[in-house]
């Protein structure tokens, strides 16, 4: 049972993650497209831009991530989910697309009219996503994505009141999580008047995020009494009050500067309520499918979990040294440095022989691919004709680059 | 395996836009591919030019790199969203497909997922790092982005290969049992050929892409030291793996004659199985033969049996049902192969003017030739996973689950398809924008020579 569940541990903490540092990405929109159109408001939204323009892709791999971990673990449940929720998950992508091509854009503007505009495509598209993602994520707390192909109702599974105000507190908590992460940067830069303006944002967005959630307990408990019920029980209730507390201390921690303590702070009552959710209705994945039905073979499920530890290993210090340099300010220094003027030592590459080489690469590449049958004849042959283009491009580049060098 | 002893994750459902869904599929498909290509081969030659510019003390260099390096970046931006889309329409397109068969290849896609998370991470170092960390470093940030590019393809390369050539699970009372995703994955013999078609396809397009743009510098007159680098680098590249991607297509041809014959007849138009077949040229596939095709007798035969009178399946050797649109995939193939040898034969000419006088080649027909081969090579790209794809049909896993039982019961493709095709439209001209942007940015280079062209 622990290893058909793990999986499901891994996806729920790519949500949590994802709500986090995606969560902050996308409410950097939300300030770009709530910050006034003066100066002021221009340099939040440089601002805003700058902190993101490095991390932003990084921060959208935890959606991928959570999708390929639930296709392969847990099939069914993805497919159920995918076909019954299609409009607001295509939603979703159209804004991951107009967001995506925004950013792009943003590196060719030049003026400043050119990248309001881009701003105003981006803002809006970043509203979009955590909402229609929001709304897809109410469907299936609200038991409305049953088993099958596409086999729930189109509209209603996620127009109804329990998407709504998840949709609207997934834009809440992001315009929160970005807040305090720019006002995180902004400190770290030095920058106060930022500082002071995302703090402030970040103070609103977090008391505006609060009220959603209590709003959400009582919306909820009309539109699902079930639910309702299930999440203020047990476990659950243990894990929703954790959310609440944690949510408390991230606003005192943002009060009080200490914005990197807020921000785990805010990862932890995400953690916890998405948590408790998952408590509430477990062992069920989705109505009348539980985890244990719904997960794959045992010799996938290993796989995905080897991977996954293994990939976390890897992934996990390079996180770190992004987020170090990002966080750190030192992708923000302009400084140009250029390198010291000089003619380098160059090797004699003896040209001819190379050249050589990779015929001779190239013959025996087409014997043993093209003519041959044997397997292993092919492997060979394969190497040889990687090697022909490898060193033949040694044997022209270098001369070639030299007597353009020399303005031949 | 037979066909009809597989039972889905659900019931079969009447799909009326089954077609609209598997031309969305292609579209997004064709729209992300030649990102991809870029993202193999890109990388390692911005950090090649990098190399020499720290080797030589050349700022020349460094500044390709640099410019290089944001329209790398700026490709990767436009990859991740376009990649996005497809790994969304596993879901939305194609639920029934990845609900049954998700534990045997989807370990590809978690593997990629980490590839890929590594390779923006590294790409967000490498771009947005440029002066701020020591030389050293800097280059050392790329080589994670050489080869999570080459790690990424990979696996969704194995996905597709075991599409085709599907293994590593057993089917009993209509169950898929046995799952064995590592075997599924890459113990697939078809993985190989498939992997190195595609990496030598990323090298070949990426090098004419580039020399192409600078082809078109040098038709417009600018024709500093550092065009001609910036052109040379990319193009030696191009010309040296377009004849390689011949020899390597032979091979690919013939592992599909053994596992995929009737992908193989469908490419050739032939409907009859024949001994000692003949190789055809153009023509159009109607009323069960090639019509006005040139005939070259044996040489089918000769390519995928090494021997005279080989025996070639034909069509006729399963039901209509089961057979791919022949014309599309005849014409994809011979589109790419006319393409291929029109690169391969560009590239010969600029290699042989090296070899024989040590200069690039002056006449200006060479120049629009080449102008030309940057926006064909897409074309052949595109073509080559048409024959892979188109030809495999109609199956989405080959000879066990039909397309149709793949796709989604949701309603509204039409919809989807149209306002997926809008974007696309939007953010090609978005990025034909910016990359012309970037195109004009000023170069900034010290001591910059005036244009050579008259002097050259």
């Amino acid at each position: 049972m622990l290893l058909q569940s793990l999986p499901l541990v891994f996806v729920l903490a790519g949500v949590a993650l994802y709500t986090v540092l995606g969560g902050a990405d996308l409410g950097a929109g939300f300030w770009q497209l709530a910050s006034a159109r003066d100066n002021d408001g221009r340099s939040i939204r440089e601002f805003a831009h700058r902190a993101m323009a490095p991390v932003w892709e990084t921060n959208h791999v935890w959606l991928i991530f959570i999708l390929t971990v639930l296709w392969t673990s847990y099939p069914k449940a993805f497919a159920s989910i995918t076909s019954t929720l299609a409009v607001p998950l295509f939603i979703a992508l159209l804004g991951i697309v107009a967001r995506g091509a925004a950013y792009a854009l943003r590196a060719g503007a030049t003026t400043p009219r050119e990248s309001g505009r881009i701003d105003s495509i981006f803002a809006l598209s970043s509203i979009l996503v955590p909402f229609a993602l929001g709304t897809a994520i109410g469907g299936i707390a609200s038991n409305r994505v049953p088993v099958g192909n596409a086999a729930g109702h189109m509209w209603s599974s996620w127009l109804n009141s329990t998407s709504i105000v998840i949709g609207i507190l997934a834009v809440a908590s992001s315009a929160y999580m970005a807040a305090v992460y720019l006002a995180a940067d902004a400190a770290h830069d030095g920058e106060q008047t930022l500082e002071r303006s995302f703090r402030l944002r970040a103070l609103g967005s977090g008391v505006v995020a609060g009220a959603v959630a209590i709003a959400g307990v009582f919306v909820v408990n009309a539109d699902d009494h079930h639910l309702f019920h299930s999440l203020l029980s047990g476990r659950a209730l243990a894990a929703v009050i954790v959310s609440g507390l944690a949510g408390l201390a991230t606003l005192l921690f943002v009060y009080r500067r200490r914005y990197e303590l807020a921000r785990y702070e805010a990862s932890l009552a995400v953690a916890a309520i998405v948590a408790g959710w998952a408590l509430s209705r477990w062992p069920t994945i989705l109505p009348a499918l539980t985890v244990h039905q719904a997960a794959a073979d045992h010799d996938t499920l290993v796989c995905v979990v080897v991977a996954v530890l293994g990939g976390a290993v890897v992934l996990m210090p390079s996180l770190a040294v992004l987020f170090g340099l990002t966080v750190g300010g030192r992708f923000r220094d302009d400084e140009r440095s250029a390198p010291e003027q000089g003619t380098g030592i160059r090797r004699a590459v003896n040209v001819r022989l190379l050249a050589r080489v990779a015929v001779a690469c190239l013959i025996a590449g087409f014997g043993l691919l093209n003519i041959a049958d044997a397997e292993w004849a092919h492997a060979v042959g394969v190497t040889c004709l990687l090697g022909f283009v490898g060193i033949g491009f040694c044997a022209i580049v270098v001369p070639a680059l030299d007597a353009q060098a020399a303005d031949r | 395996m037979s066909p009809h002893s597989l039972t889905a994750a659900f019931p079969p459902v009447n799909q009326h836009y089954l077609l609209q869904a598997r031309q969305m599929q292609a579209l997004s498909f064709a729209v992300h591919i030649p990102l991809v290509a870029f993202g193999i081969s890109f990388p390692a030659m911005v950090l090649f030019v990098e190399w020499l510019g720290h080797r030589r003390k050349d700022e020349l260099y460094l500044t390709l790199a640099r410019r290089w390096s944001k329209v790398m970046v700026t490709l990767f931006a436009v990859g991740v969203i376009t990649g996005t889309v497809l790994s969304f329409e596993m879901g939305l397109l194609w639920p029934n497909f990845t609900g049954t068969f998700g534990p045997v290849f989807g370990l590809g896609f978690a593997l990629e997922g980490f590839s890929f998370f590594l390779e923006a991470i590294f790409i967000g170092i490498y771009v947005y790092g440029w002066r701020r960390l020591s030389p050293r470093v800097h280059l050392l940030s790329g080589i994670p982005i050489v080869i999570t590019g080459v790690t990424g393809s990979l696996l969704v390369i194995a996905v597709n290969a075991w599409m085709n050539h599907p293994g590593g699970f057993t089917i009993r009372h209509g169950k898929v049992v046995h799952v064995d995703p590592l075997r599924a994955l890459f113990g697939n013999s078809y993985l190989w050929n498939e992997l190195i078609h595609m990496y030598v396809a990323a090298y070949i397009v990426t090098g004419f892409v580039l020399a192409s743009c600078y082809a078109f510098c040098r038709l417009r007159g600018r024709w500093t030291r550092y065009e001609r680098t910036a052109m040379t680098i990319p193009l030696t590249i191009g010309a040296l793996a377009a004849p390689v991607q011949i020899l390597v297509g032979d091979w690919a041809a013939r592992d599909v004659a053994q596992t995929q014959p009737i992908k193989l007849a469908a490419i050739e138009g032939l409907y009859k199985t024949t001994r000692g077949a003949p190789e055809h040229l153009l023509g159009w596939y109607s009323d069960h033969q090639l019509k006005g095709a040139i005939a070259v007798p044996h040489l089918l035969s000769i390519l995928t049996d090494h021997s005279w009178n080989g025996r070639v399946l034909g069509l006729d050797s399963v039901p209509a049902s089961q057979r791919p649109p022949v014309n599309v995939v005849h014409w994809a193939f011979q589109t790419m192969v006319g393409i291929g040898s029109l690169l391969a034969l560009v590239g010969a000419i600029y290699l042989g003017i090296w070899v024989v006088r040590r200069r690039l080649p002056q006449t200006p027909l060479f120049y629009y030739a080449l102008m030309l081969a940057g926006p064909l090579s897409v074309v052949a790209l595109i073509a080559g996973w048409v024959v892979t794809e188109v030809g495999r049909q109609p199956w989405v896993v080959y000879h066990v689950m039909p397309t149709a039982a793949a796709v989604t019961g949701a309603h509204g493709i039409p919809v989807g398809y149209s306002v997926l095709a809008g974007a696309y439209v939007i953010v090609a001209a978005a990025l034909a924008w910016i990359l012309r942007r970037l195109a004009r940015a000023p170069l900034n280079l010290p001591l910059e020579p005036p244009s050579q062209l008259q002097a050259a």
